[in-house]
């Protein structure tokens, strides 16, 4: 434990004679852990903003679309021709064990006006159930109620931004706003989601109950359909099984032969999500990579320095040999000089890796974290580098011949 | 008892190149416990390379070297720089101090290497500083001593971890011959008082002549033993 000491004093004494050669090979080191920190902050801060959001759109959730239409050729759109209905909903909730939730639903685009105030905005006539489904929650007022929603009653729940565009500072809950020209009682509005991935600001919306839209908003040509059922599944692992059986169940139901093609389509949201997920992984960890490529070229300042040095005290090594310093005295002696260097220089790179990643992400607003994982490893990865490249130029020195290292010059 | 240091037909044969260097060409000597030996002779004598192989640094080619009955031929480097720790204590010409290093932390370094605990190494240093006569002196780094004053560091460092003999190579080379009579006067003392055992190379008469013993070296040689 002494010796240790002892030895760390002395490499500590050694490096600090050449202060400014010290600091330039720690600098190596700094700008090597400074960017791999920064890197894993900024790839997982990525991760995670993704991983948000798919818990924002809800989860294990599976989008059921009706079909296309097909005239004269032209083929339209998913969800162009209604063939979905209210029906094929309560029979994906009864028949179907690995679904938790159903919730069918018709989205249309119309002009709500309050006072002098008016907005277009996405109406979605839907079941309660939805907010389940979605993962949306209420920051004030209430749900539809079963009755409201199988009596179309004329009550309506805002996003937030709708609530901002129309309201200003007024609470909406009890105001009637006019949709379409229909007056709707507001009974809730949402707890603000914030934008998808691809921008697309979920809070722009209205819900009503499915009923009322259907009848009051957007007549349909046969009663009952719908344009979407949204299904929530039992859990992550239940989500496949609950599509394929989705798809055989509506297929009987729609009376569809094996040969012809399918008039819905079932839709894996939380799929696509997660290979964006996966393509932030790739990129936090290329970026880790290169960062650690600047980290291996510090690591070769240092050994670059350690030979300067050894060759520098060739005489000093050989006086310590010649009153018995053993191999391994030496060696461990320039193996702690090199792992100061590189531990200081990766103390230095975490601390200012973390400050330059809050002005960076100050600037940009690009989402960072830090984790207790990532500066360990930075740190470990710093030491581990001094070892390696600090070990040839220790056992160089280890090996001198003491007759010629105290001749040297 | 066995005599502490014996030599027989020693022969150390360097190769430069293609060229042979003959250094030592059958030297046969033995020198006891507590004498005080002077090895003089021209450059290219061989007698440096005679104080390499009796300070451990260098194996003979042929022959034998026994230091206090025990061969040393087969010995590893580690084992080698153990026994040159505890028997041995060296002082050079060029003084060889650790720069930006003190006094006291030059001395001590022979007790680093041998483990020993911090409060002996503590007294030990400063018995061997006071046998040099540099008591409160410790503090200082060797470049704000005078060459004798460095010299005298050099000598505690060797003593320090009280060896069997204290070998000098020329170790009045750099100083003016005030200094160097003041070194002798040292030398004579831990001869006299210590019973240490001195081995010095030099080659100038009037500092062998403090010697009890001149060995006189030439072409690889012994050519004078008195």
């Amino acid at each position: 434990m002494t010796r240790l000491f002892a030895s760390l004093r002395i490499a500590l004494r050694a490096l600090m004679v050449n202060k400014m050669r010290s600091a330039l090979t720690m600098l190596g080191i700094i700008i090597g852990v400074s960017a791999v920190i920064a890197m894993i902050a900024i790839g997982s801060g990525a991760k995670q903003r993704i991983a948000e959001q798919i818990a924002s759109m809800g989860s294990n959730l599976l989008m059921v679309m009706s079909g296309s239409s097909t005239s004269g050729g032209f083929r339209g759109g998913a969800g162009t021709v209604p063939t979905l209905t209210v029906d094929d909903a309560k029979a994906i909730q009864t028949e179907i064990p690995a679904v938790k939730f159903v919730s069918p639903s018709i989205t249309g685009v119309a002009q709500v006006v309050y006072g002098n105030q008016n907005w277009s905005t996405v109406i979605n006539g839907t079941s309660p159930e939805m907010l389940e489904i979605r993962g949306w929650s209420l920051s004030s007022g209430r749900s539809f109620t079963q009755q409201e929603n199988d009596g179309a009653a004329k009550v309506c729940i805002l996003g937030r931004t709708v609530v901002e565009n129309l309201f200003g500072g007024i609470d909406p809950i009890g105001q009637i706003v006019r949709i379409k020209k229909i007056p709707f009682v507001v009974v809730g509005v949402l707890f603000p989601k914030g934008q998808t991935t691809w921008g697309q600001d979920q809070d722009d919306i209205i819900f009503v109950p499915l009923t009322a839209a259907q009848k009051r908003l957007f007549g349909m040509a046969f009663p009952g359909m719908v344009r979407s059922i949204a299904v929530q599944a039992w859990g992550p692992e239940k989500v496949k099984e609950a599509e394929g059986q989705i798809t055989e169940l509506l297929r009987q139901r729609h009376h569809i032969q094996p040969s012809q093609e399918n008039d819905f389509s079932v839709r894996d949201l939380t799929e696509v999500m997660s290979s964006a997920e996966q393509s932030a992984d790739v990129m936090s960890l290329l970026l880790g990579a290169i960062a650690s490529i600047s980290l291996i070229v510090g690591g070769i300042g240092i050994m670059n320095i350690m030979l300067v040095s050894v060759t520098e005290r060739t005489r000093e090594i050989g006086i310590r040999i010649a009153v018995g310093a053993k191999g391994r005295d030496i060696l461990l002696q320039f193996l702690i000089e090199s792992l100061v260097l590189s531990l200081m220089g990766g103390i230095l790179g975490i601390g200012i890796g973390m400050v330059g990643t809050l002005i960076l992400s100050s600037f940009t607003k690009w989402p960072t974290l830090f984790s207790i994982e990532s500066i360990l490893l930075a740190f470990l990865f710093a030491g581990s580098v001094g070892v390696f490249f600090g070990f040839y130029p220790a056992r160089k020195a280890s090996l001198l011949n003491p007759i010629e290292a105290l001749r040297y010059e | 008892m066995e005599p502490l240091i014996q030599v027989q037909e020693l022969v150390k044969v360097y190769r430069l190149g293609e060229v042979e260097v003959h250094a030592l060409r059958g030297v046969s000597l033995s020198i006891e416990r507590g004498e005080f030996v002077a090895i003089m002779g021209p450059s290219g004598s061989g007698k440096s390379t005679f104080m390499n192989i009796l300070g451990l640094l260098d194996q003979p080619t042929r022959g034998q070297y026994l230091l206090e009955g025990m061969n040393g031929e087969h010995l590893s480097r580690d084992e080698l720089a153990e026994i040159r720790n505890q028997k041995i204590g060296f002082v050079f010409q060029g003084f060889n101090l650790l720069a930006r290093t003190s006094a006291l932390e030059n001395i001590e370094l022979p007790l680093m290497y041998a483990r020993t605990s911090t409060l002996k190494r503590k007294e030990m240093t400063q018995q061997a500083l006071s046998a040099v006569g540099l008591e409160g002196r410790g503090h200082h780094h060797p470049s704000q001593l005078s060459g004798g004053e460095q010299q005298r560091v050099a000598i505690a460092r060797a003593l320090v971890n009280q060896p069997s003999i204290l070998l000098a190579d020329e170790p009045t080379g750099n100083l003016d011959s005030k200094t160097s009579i003041e070194i002798m006067g040292i030398f004579q003392r831990l001869n006299g008082e210590m019973k240490i055992t001195i081995i010095m190379i030099t080659h100038e008469p009037d500092i062998a002549s403090f010697a009890k013993r001149n060995i006189l070296f030439k072409d690889g040689k012994v050519i004078e033993d008195r």
